[in-house]
């Protein structure tokens, strides 16, 4: 029993709570409504969030350094209206998508950047790039703009067959791949496990000769990376750019992370648990839709409640970890050698 | 260790005098480029005028942004604001059909009191950090608010309710009145208690002030159960001046607006002392630039990017780092 | 011995703001010996290795790694040049595994990849060699402070080349992990490895130095060879006066007041897992000095006394009321004061005035609401100021600017400010000067005078000795005797502590 427990640290309690959540949702969605329990349904799931699976999984760097960005969804909004305008200008596709990630990149590095260098609070600096994406995106245009280059229309449309006449789509590929590539870099790249070092114990990681500031300013530039490529597949998704864009929707990737596992004190989770976390909120979603009366803000209370359900859990998994390892804590035992000549 | 002393006062000073110089600036800058900014006008027995609507329009934020002090003095933070004002606004709109109009009131304060007490149990009892734990709320909140609207936005024409917001009293726009005591309320609440003490030992070190017989997990329910009224009475303003609830929109990003108000005004995110002062300097500030910027007829959407770009500055100010390496500074750095 | 020097500074200096933390200091490393690194707290130990690691950056000076000089800017940079350092603290991420935390910015690969195999492998290799048996691949979080040490000497010695600094390693080690670990130096020293050894423990450094450098308000003393200095000699190069003999056996011998009614009782006070059942009088006037090594119990009992932590038996009765449960305010309120161990954490709230620091437990008791007039305030500040000649301009100051020693000045009046009728003093002069420590001691032996009691906690067998009239000693959280009058001295006590148990059944006749 004793080796049973240890295996299932609190790293893993929280992505099977989150599995089972996901299960339950998912088994009562299909034993409620018909036509739930269909492959398209739950392939739609993807198709829909492939955007939130990605920025979160880029947001889950983030929280995992200790940190935490807030301007993911400006600059999704942002990335849609750059793309958008440039696409009104007559410039291609190719074009778009690498400046797009330019900016992205950029973006990040600058958050990073003045995080790192000038030690300022995260929380605020992040919240200022937030303020400065929408702002330049409100400078580019108050307005809706569609978007018709037939390469991203055709991209858009784009129906790829994976079982009978189920489909995905390009989005969901590019988001399959980015996740995929997350979970190795954090689990078989050096710069993955600085970052989990550096959430564990910043002072540490730093003692320990690893590249402290190189990470964090990476991590943020990762992080608006990732939002590009978010941004990208968004503007798929729309085929519109608009400065209004997911209002809020940083606060949805934060809470996919959440459920997903990953603790917001920095250090633990795994990197599939976004994607989970995302699943979640969208299975949420479709129920709601399929329960057809409900309005729209129930979503919002539900996904709410389910953070709050994981916080408190997280926290009482913390809480009891802090009275089992007997070590750590100061009230506990410790042997001092005599100390009687001075 | 005498000019140590001096140095000291000096910098407490400073940290009002920095919101109050950006303010001057502001309004210097007014003076040359549009001097049509300040022109007053009496009319019907009120005043109007550029002034009195930095003053007015501020109001909300001013209330906000003082219970917001008081979270950031204890090394917390309030997002959930916005989404409270929006919460006790709606209530207060829908209530106004069938209830007095002292009970509607009632109920938009005790509805923000009961939410700053929800974040003040997430934070205080159960120990989750100040952000996330207020995120909840923060999204929560828009939902519940919507709920009581029914998604759409309300309407009244209680014309005692629209007072509160539209309202004049001795020539000036009542809400001022509103903020002005709140205002004096919460500065008497720690100046003339314990409270500012508490608060402030509380916020600095936790362990310390628990070992010297304070509570501080009182200390911060207390802070948390204001700032949640502040957001009630704010919503209710802002109700009334527009005679609506609006679920979606109302306060929205006013959060942000607050921390920067109290950021400027030079109490510091990392919690202990705070500036009731510096917070009001810092919300004229912010109602100062927003309103210059609408008469200067740039397009309104460019406030944002010079918030952001404020923000920056200003933290940058405040970064001992910053200062140490483009700055010669005489301040102690800490080191790392 | 090869006398080839592998590590050598010269004529360091450093200053940070207000504080010049070295000035011209000196220090040598030799191939193959271990080098002690002594000095009193402030010395300039820790500025020096953090200048050697490259955590801060020298002001002046010269640093040659076999020859060559060197300036590492970073700890990488230092590591990466073979300086590899343990500190006191464990540096290493819980959240880590054991393997990990080894082998952390340095994995083995394979084809570009993190090859979590081999690592494993070479870890328990690694832990092998120092005889230490754990699961490498569990978080290191589950593992006890001594063995989470270990693995960070394990990291060290695998990085380093040819030089370990050890920076107070066994400060969290108990006597067979402390023997253990110096086995490993040894070894380490045969294999030809300089080793920089800080500790406080004269014993340790006798036990397995070979030379000892002493800093002394950051300057350089000298260097000895350890056989031909005595432990009187490099207590005087510390703290730079010669040491008296008798300073030490003052004021041992005190009445002990047995007239004056009994204050506090604990009747058999204890918790699971933190003391074992414990009863203990205080009465009035009376110092009460509790003996033990750090974790023995001294501060745990202390803390359920003052109701920080809630006893699950026993009972508590003061000024012969029972109270039921404890908290501090409780306490405060009966009129207990408490000192805590870790000033820092603990006592001082560092960014508020000496004023502010003074008045809070006062405040707290009076309540929220029965605000004390800034004029009262300043009145008790500038009384405890005079009373206790805590050394600053004004009450005004930011305690953050005092000196150890007057911040405990200024703890001690918040609580006098209380007039309380029972002190509780947990470790009242750690880490303060020596002059402050005299002053402090004494001020302790006065308010006993003036009816207060107090119940003292030291490492400081001289310390507890000097000021108590009776002392509890404490070992493995139980209490394990009682020694007063003449038999209340420093060798009793070691012995006691030593001893434990085997002493217990005679510790009465001590006692009597």
């Amino acid at each position: 029993m004793r080796s049973l427990t240890s295996k299932i640290s609190h790293n893993n309690i929280i992505v099977l709570a989150t599995l089972l959540l996901l299960l339950v949702l998912y088994g009562s969605g299909a034993a409620l409504y018909t036509g739930f329990f269909s492959l398209q349904v739950f392939l739609n799931l993807f198709i829909d969030n492939a955007y939130l699976i990605i920025v979160a999984t880029g947001m889950a760097f983030v929280i995992i350094k200790g940190g935490i960005d807030l301007s993911v969804a400006s600059v999704v909004a942002l990335i849609s209206m750059v793309s958008a305008a440039l696409f009104r200008q007559g410039a291609s596709a190719v074009i778009v998508i690498l400046a797009s990630l330019a900016i992205g990149t950029l973006f990040g590095f600058g958050q990073g950047y003045l995080i790192q260098r000038f030690r300022l609070h995260p929380w605020i600096v992040t919240l200022a790039g937030m303020f400065l994406a929408r702002g330049i995106s409100f400078m580019i245009s108050t307005e809706s703009i569609v978007i018709d280059n037939p390469t991203f229309v055709m991209l858009s449309q784009h129906k790829i067959y994976v079982w009978e006449d189920g489909f995905i789509n390009v989005s969901v590929i590019i988001a399959a791949i980015v996740v995929v590539l997350a979970i190795l870099a954090a689990r078989y790249s050096a710069f993955g496990r600085a970052v989990y070092a550096i959430g564990g114990n910043e002072k540490s990681a730093l003692l320990m000769g690893l590249p402290v500031a190189k990470t964090t300013i990476l991590v943020y530039t990762l992080s608006g990376l990732f939002s590009a490529v978010g941004g990208i597949v968004f503007t798929l998704y729309m085929l519109s750019g608009y400065s209004l864009h997911l209002m809020g929707m940083e606060m949805d990737a934060i809470a996919a992370c959440v459920i997903g596992g990953i603790l917001l004190t920095g250090g633990f989770g795994y990197l599939i648990g976004p994607t989970l976390g995302v699943l979640c909120t969208g299975i949420i979603q479709t129920i709601i839709m399929f329960q057809g009366t409900l309005s729209s803000w129930w979503t919002k209370i539900t996904i709410g409640f389910l953070l709050f359900l994981f916080m408190a859990f997280q926290r009482l998994i913390v809480m009891r970890k802090e009275k089992s390892t007997i070590p750590i804590s100061k009230n506990q035992p410790k042997f001092e050698n005599k100390v009687v000549n001075l | 260790m005498a000019i140590l002393t001096a140095l000291a006062h000096r910098l407490v000073k400073q940290k009002l005098i920095w919101p109050l110089l950006a303010i001057a600036a502001l309004f210097l800058f007014n003076l040359i480029v549009i001097p049509e900014f300040y022109r007053m006008e009496w009319k019907d027995g009120h005043l109007y005028g550029n002034l009195i609507d930095i003053l007015k329009n501020g109001s909300p934020l001013i209330i906000i942004a003082i219970g917001m002090t008081l979270v950031i003095a204890k090394e917390g933070i309030d997002i959930s604001v916005g989404s409270v004002l929006a919460i006790s606004g709606a209530l207060a709109v829908m209530l106004l059909d069938s209830y007095p109009l002292w009970a509607v009131i009632g109920a938009g304060l005790t509805v923000g009191l009961l939410c700053g007490l929800w974040n003040g149990m997430l934070v205080a009892l159960l120990g989750i950090q100040p952000m996330v734990a207020t995120l909840i709320l923060l999204t929560i909140g828009r939902g519940i608010a919507q709920l009581i609207t029914g998604g759409q936005v309300l309407t009244t024409s209680d014309e005692a309710f629209q007072f509160i917001g539209k309202g004049h009293l001795l020539g000036l726009p009542f809400p001022i009145f509103i903020a002005l005591g709140v205002f004096l309320l919460t500065y008497l609440f720690k100046t003339r208690t314990a409270f500012g003490l508490f608060l402030e030992a509380a916020g600095g070190n936790k362990t310390a002030s628990a070992y010297a017989g304070i509570r501080p997990k009182v200390i911060f329910m207390t802070a948390y159960a204001i700032t949640g009224v502040c957001a009630g009475i704010a919503g209710i303003i802002i109700s009334s001046n527009v005679a609506s609830a609006d679920a979606n929109n109302a306060g929205l990003w006013i959060e942000l607006d607050a921390i920067l108000a109290v950021v400027i005004g030079g109490t510091s995110m990392r919690g202990g002392r705070f500036y009731l002062g510096g917070t009001i300097a810092g919300t004229l500030f912010i109602q100062a630039l927003t309103t210059s910027i609408y008469s200067l007829g740039v397009e309104p959407s460019s406030i944002l990017l010079v918030k952001a770009i404020v923000v920056i500055i200003v933290c940058l100010i405040q970064s001992d780092v910053f200062r140490q390496s483009f700055i010669l500074s005489k301040k102690k750095v800490a080191q790392r | 011995m090869d006398q080839k020097i592998v590590l050598e500074a010269s004529g360091i200096s450093k200053s940070f703001p207000g504080v010049k933390a070295l000035s011209n200091v000196s220090f040598a490393l030799r191939k193959g010996e271990i080098h002690a690194l002594m000095g009193e707290n402030g010395a300039g130990k820790s500025t020096l290795i953090k200048v050697l690691t490259g955590v801060h950056e020298r002001d002046e000076g010269e640093i040659r790694l076999s020859g060559r000089v060197i300036s590492p800017k970073s700890p990488q940079e230092a590591q990466a040049l073979g300086i590899s350092t343990v500190y006191q603290e464990v540096n290493l991420c819980p959240n880590l595994t054991v393997a990990e935390n080894i082998f952390i910015g340095r994995h083995p690969r394979k084809r570009g990849l993190i090859d979590w195999e081999t690592m494993n492998r070479e870890s328990e290799r690694l832990l092998d060699r120092l005889e230490l048996d754990v699961d490498v691949r569990q978080p290191l979080s589950h593992y006890s402070v001594a063995v989470q040490q270990m693995v960070a000497i394990a990291r060290a010695v695998d990085i380093s080349n040819g030089i370990l600094i050890l920076d107070e390693p066994t400060s969290s080690l108990d006597a067979s992990e402390v023997s253990s670990l110096f086995k490993v130096m040894r070894k380490l020293k045969q294999e030809g490895l300089g080793i920089v050894f800080v500790t406080h423990f004269l014993d340790q450094v006798y036990e397995v130095t070979d030379r000892i450098t002493v800093l002394r308000n950051g300057e350089y003393v000298g260097t000895y060879e350890t056989e031909q200095l005595t432990k009187t000699e490099l207590v005087s190069h510390m703290i730079g006066r010669e040491w008296n003999e008798t300073d030490a056996k003052a004021g041992a011998a005190k009445e002990i007041p047995t007239g004056g009614e009994i204050f506090l009782t604990a009747g058999s006070l204890g918790k699971r897992g933190s003391l074992h059942p414990i009863d203990l009088h205080i009465r009035k006037g009376e110092v009460l000095g509790l003996a033990g090594l750090l974790g023995s119990g001294r501060t745990e009992l202390a803390k359920l006394i003052f109701g920080i932590d809630k006893a699950d038996e026993g009972t508590l009765t003061i000024s012969g009321e029972q109270l039921a449960d404890m908290y501090p305010q409780k306490a405060i309120q009966k009129g207990l004061g408490f000192t805590p161990e870790d000033r820092k954490v603990a006592g001082i709230v560092g960014e508020l005035t000496i004023r502010e620091n003074i008045v809070l437990a006062l405040q707290a008791r009076k309540g929220l609401f029965s605000y004390i007039p800034l004029r009262k305030q300043k009145e008790i500040t500038q009384h405890y100021i005079d009373l206790l000649r805590i050394k600053t301009p004004s009450g005004e100051q930011k305690i953050d600017n005092l000196s150890g020693g007057n911040q405990q000045k200024v703890i001690l009046a918040r609580w006098l400010a209380t007039q309380p009728k029972l002190l509780i003093l947990d470790e009242p002069t750690r880490g303060i000067d020596v002059g402050s420590k005299a002053e402090i001691r004494k001020l302790i032996l006065d308010l006993a005078a003036t009816g207060i009691s107090i119940l003292i906690i030291s490492a400081e067998l001289e310390e507890i000795v000097q000021c108590a009239s009776r002392i509890i000693v404490l070992r493995d959280r139980i209490k394990i005797g009682e020694v007063s009058g003449e038999s209340m001295r420093e060798n009793v006590i070691m012995e006691m502590i030593a001893k434990g148990a085997e002493v217990y059944g005679d510790s009465d006749g001590i006692g009597a």
